[in-house]
C-alpha cells in the first residue's frame, strides 16, 4: 500500500508543481530543442559567441546585464573566449562610471575584465542577466509539466518565442506604442520588434535570418543565467554514478546481512 | 535508556572504564546504537534516516552558504548571484540546500503519514509524536524564513502575504505583524531577522531531533503490526529485535542512498524545476507577481487557508456568533493552523484499540482517502482562487478535520479490526517462512 502512497506522493508533486508553472503564463511558447537540454545537454560555444554578437549589437543598446561579469566571457562552457578577446571585448564595447570615493564625482571609463556588463539605459528594459531563468516556457504536454522536468524550465523557449512572436500588429495606449506578440502574457509588449532578417552578420557566414537570430540570443541569455550548466550536468552525472554504485554495494551488504536472519534454520 | 530489555556497555579498557566512570558518553552512543530494533521493520521505517541526513546537509551547506550572502536589501539577490558565479562550487552548494529543503519535506511527509497509518501516535508514544508536531512547525517556519533570503520577487511578495496572515488576528494582529516585521512592510529589519532566525531554527530542530530520539528509544519503535516487543527477559527481546547496528543502520543507508542518487540527479539536470522562476527576478515592492505561489511543500495547508472565503456558512455563522471579530481571513488562518493542531491530537482522537491500520479493515480506506485529500489539496493549493477551485478546496478541507475530529473517534467504535500476530517473531517468520526446515535449499536471490 505505501508503494503505492509514495507513489502517488510523488506524483502529486510533479504536477502540484507543473501547475504551478501553468497557473503563470498565458502566452503561446513554442517548444524548441536547444542543444542544452536533458541530462547530458551542453552549451555550444559558437552559438554562445553568435549570441554575445547579437546582444552587443542589438539588446545591449536598451538591456543591461548587471550580474554578470565580462570575466566570464572566457569561461570555458561559455563562449570561452580567449584572454585577449575579453580584454578587447570589454575595451572596445562597455564604458563603465567610475565613481571618485572621495568626492563622489566620476568619469566613463573603457570596461576591463574584471567589470560586470553595465546595468541598461533604458529604465523600461529589464536586465537580462536571469531572464531565462526568470520565465518559464513550455509546460506540456497538457499543463502536466513533463517537458520541463526533462528538459529545464524553458526560458530559453519563452524568449525564442517572443522574439519570433510579433504578429505586425500595432496600437497606441495611453501614448504607448504596444505590439502584439503571441508569447507575451497579455499579448501586447512595449518592446517593438528587436530582431529581423539579417540584423547582425556573421563572419563565418552563418544563416542569420530571425528564426536562427533568435534561436542564438536565446542561447545566450541562458548562459548568462546559468552560466555553470555544463560543470553542473557534468557533476551530476558524476554524483548520480557513484552515489549509484555506493548504493548497489549498500544494496549487496544490506542482502548479506540479513540473509541469515531471514533464512535461519531453527 | 530504553525499556527493552538488553546488553548494556560494559566498559573494557582502563582508559574507557576511567572515561565512562566520569562521564558515560560511549555507554550512552553504545546504547543508542545497539537499542533492540523489531525485526520487522518495512522500508517505511527508512525516512528518519533520511531526516536526520537532511537536516546536516541542510545545516553544513547553509554555514557555507552564509559565508557568502549578504543580508541587505540591496545586496542579497546579488550576493546568491556571487554564489552562483564566483563561489567555488557555490552553484552546486546552493542547489544542494535549495532542493535539499524539498528532499526534507518529501521525507516528512513521507515519515508523518507512516505515522498515521501504522498508529505510531498511539499511546506509549504520544509524546514522540507531539515532539515531531514541533518539529515539523518549526521546519516550515524555517523554510519560510529561508525563502525570503534571495529576496526575488516571490520571497518579497511571498512574505508580504504570509504576514499578513498574523496581521488578521483580531485586535492584536496589525501591532503584531509590525512587530514581526520590524517595520510596517517587508523591507531591512524583516530580511535581517528572519536571516538570523533561519539561522537559528534548524538548531532548535536538532535538540528536538535528539529528544525525539530519546522518547522512542524510551518506548521502543514502533513496528507495522503495532504489537509490542516482548519484555519479560533478555532472551525473549532478541526474538523480536535486532540490534540497530548493524542490521538497520546498514538497511538505510541503502535506502538513504538510493533516494541520494535520485536527488542527485534533481540538482544536476533540473535544479530549478521545484523552484518558480519569478524569484529569479529581485524583488520588487512595486510590481506584484501575478500568482503568489508558495513553496510545493505548503500548498495543502495554502489550500486549507483559503477554502475558507466569507460565502461558506460555517465562516458566517462564526462572523455572527462573535460579532465580525472572527472574520473569512482570520478564520481561514484559524483553519490552517487547526489543521496541523488536528494531527497533533491524533492521539486522543483515535480510540482503536488496534495500534497498526494493517489490521482495521475500514480504517484503510478512510485512510486512503486522507493520502489522496492531502495531494488534491496540494494540487489545489497552486489553482488561482477562482471556482471550482474554491469549492474543491473547501471539499478537500473538510474531509481533513472530519478524518481526525469524526472519522477516527467512531472508527474504533464502529469498526471490528482482524487479530495482530500475537509476537513480533511470528510475523516476521510468516513473512519469512523461517520457521521449520522450510528453506532447506539456498532461497534464490
Amino acid at each position: 500500500m505505501f508503494k503505492k502512497l509514495t507513489t502517488g506522493l510523488t506524483l502529486a508533486l510533479l504536477l502540484a508543481t507543473g501547475g504551478v508553472h501553468a497557473a503563470g503564463g498565458e502566452g503561446y511558447v513554442k517548444d524548441h530543442a536547444f542543444s542544452f537540454e536533458g541530462p547530458f545537454g551542453s552549451y555550444d560555444q559558437e552559438q554562445l559567441r553568435r549570441g554575445l554578437k547579437i546582444y552587443t549589437e542589438v539588446c545591449s543598446s536598451c538591456h543591461g546585464m548587471k550580474f554578470v561579469p565580462i570575466r566570464s566571457l572566457g569561461d570555458e562552457g561559455g563562449p570561452h573566449l580567449s584572454k585577449e578577446e575579453v580584454r578587447a571585448y570589454a575595451s572596445d564595447f562597455i564604458e563603465v562610471w567610475d565613481q571618485d570615493l572621495n568626492d563622489g564625482e566620476g568619469d566613463y571609463r573603457e570596461a576591463v575584465p574584471a567589470d560586470h556588463f553595465p546595468k541598461g539605459g533604458n529604465a523600461n528594459a529589464p536586465d537580462l542577466s536571469l531572464m531565462a531563468k526568470a520565465r518559464a516556457g513550455f509546460h506540456g504536454p497538457a499543463g502536466t509539466g513533463i517537458n520541463q522536468l526533462v528538459k529545464g524550465m524553458g526560458g530559453a523557449e519563452y524568449i525564442m518565442s517572443l522574439l519570433t512572436g510579433y504578429t505586425g500588429n500595432e496600437k497606441t495606449s495611453a501614448g504607448v506604442t504596444l505590439y502584439e506578440n503571441t508569447a507575451y502574457p497579455g499579448g501586447w509588449i512595449s518592446m517593438g520588434p528587436p530582431l529581423e532578417d539579417e540584423l547582425v552578420e556573421f563572419e563565418d557566414g552563418h544563416m542569420n535570418d530571425l528564426q536562427h537570430l533568435s534561436e542564438d540570443i536565446s542561447a545566450f541569455l541562458m548562459w548568462t543565467a546559468e552560466p555553470k550548466l555544463n560543470d553542473r550536468k557534468r557533476a551530476g552525472t558524476v554524483g548520480v554514478l557513484i552515489l549509484g554504485f555506493l548504493t548497489l554495494l549498500l544494496y549487496l551488504a544490506n542482502k548479506q546481512l540479513w540473509r541469515p536472519i531471514k533464512y535461519r534454520k531453527d | 535508556m530504553g525499556g527493552i530489555p538488553h546488553d548494556h556497555y560494559e566498559p573494557k579498557s582502563k582508559a574507557t572504564k576511567a572515561i565512562n566512570s566520569r562521564l558515560p558518553i560511549i555507554g550512552l552512543l553504545y546504547d543508542t546504537l545497539m537499542i533492540p530494533t523489531p525485526k520487522n521493520l518495512n522500508w517505511m521505517w527508512i525516512w528518519g534516516i533520511v531526516l536526520t541526513f537532511c537536516l546536516a546537509m541542510q545545516i553544513v551547506t547553509g554555514v557555507v552558504l552564509v559565508m557568502h550572502y549578504t543580508p541587505h536589501v540591496d545586496l542579497a539577490f546579488a550576493s546568491i548571484e556571487h554564489i552562483m558565479r564566483d563561489v567555488n562550487g557555490g552553484h552546486m552548494i546552493r542547489y544542494f540546500h535549495m532542493n535539499g529543503a524539498s528532499l526534507f519535506f518529501i521525507a516528512v511527509y513521507a515519515h508523518m503519514f507512516r505515522g498515521l497509518y501504522y498508529g505510531s501516535y498511539k499511546a506509549p508514544r504520544e509524546i514522540t509524536w507531539i515532539i515531531g508536531m514541533l518539529i515539523y512547525l518549526l521546519m516550515m517556519a524555517t523554510g519560510f524564513l529561508g525563502y525570503v533570503l534571495p529576496w526575488g520577487q516571490m520571497s518579497f511578495h511571498g512574505t508580504a502575504v504570509i504576514t499578513g496572515l498574523f496581521g488578521a488576528i483580531p485586535f492584536i494582529g496589525e501591532p503584531l505583524q509590525t512587530w514581526l516585521l520590524g517595520a510596517s512592510a517587508v523591507g531591512q529589519p524583516a530580511l535581517n531577522r528572519f536571516f538570523s532566525l533561519h539561522y537559528l531554527l534548524p538548531f532548535l530542530i536538532a535538540g528536538l531531533v535528539i529528544v525525539h530520539i530519546w522518547a522512542f528509544h524510551t518506548t521502543g519503535n514502533n513496528n507495522p503490526t503495532g504489537v509490542e516487543v516482548r519484555r519479560g527477559s533478555k532472551a525473549e527481546a532478541a526474538k523480536d529485535t535486532l540490534p540497530f547496528w548493524p542490521y538497520f543502520v546498514v538497511k538505510d543507508l541503502f535506502a538513504l542512498g538510493l533516494i541520494m542518487t535520485v536527488f542527485m540527479a534533481i540538482v544536476g539536470f533540473m535544479p530549478n524545476y521545484l523552484g518558480h522562476p519569478d524569484n529569479y527576478i529581485e524583488a520588487n515592492a512595486l510590481v506584484t507577481p501575478a500568482h503568489i505561489v508558495p513553496e510545493w511543500y505548503y500548498l495543502p495547508f495554502y489550500a486549507i487557508l483559503r477554502a475558507f472565503t466569507s460565502e461558506v456558512w460555517v465562516v458566517q455563522i462564526a462572523s455572527f456568533v462573535t460579532g465580525g471579530i472572527i472574520d473569512a481571513k482570520f478564520f481561514g488562518v484559524l483553519a490552517m493552523f487547526g489543521a496541523i493542531a488536528v494531527m497533533a491530537l491524533a492521539p486522543w482522537l483515535d480510540t482503536s484499540s488496534v495500534r497498526s491500520g494493517r489490521y482495521r479493515p475500514m480504517f484503510k480506506w478512510w485512510f486512503g482517502i486522507l493520502v489522496a485529500d492531502f495531494i488534491f489539496l496540494m494540487w489545489l493549493g497552486a489553482r488561482p482562487a477562482e471556482e471550482p477551485y474554491a469549492t474543491f478546496s473547501l471539499i478537500g478541507a473538510t474531509y481533513w478535520f472530519a478524518y481526525f475530529l469524526v472519522i477516527l473517534p467512531l472508527l474504533g467504535v464502529l469498526e471490528k479490526p482482524s487479530t495482530p500476530p500475537a509476537t513480533i517473531e511470528d510475523d516476521f517468520n510468516a513473512k519469512h517462512g523461517a520457521v521449520g526446515a522450510a528453506d532447506a535449499a539456498q532461497p534464490a536471490e
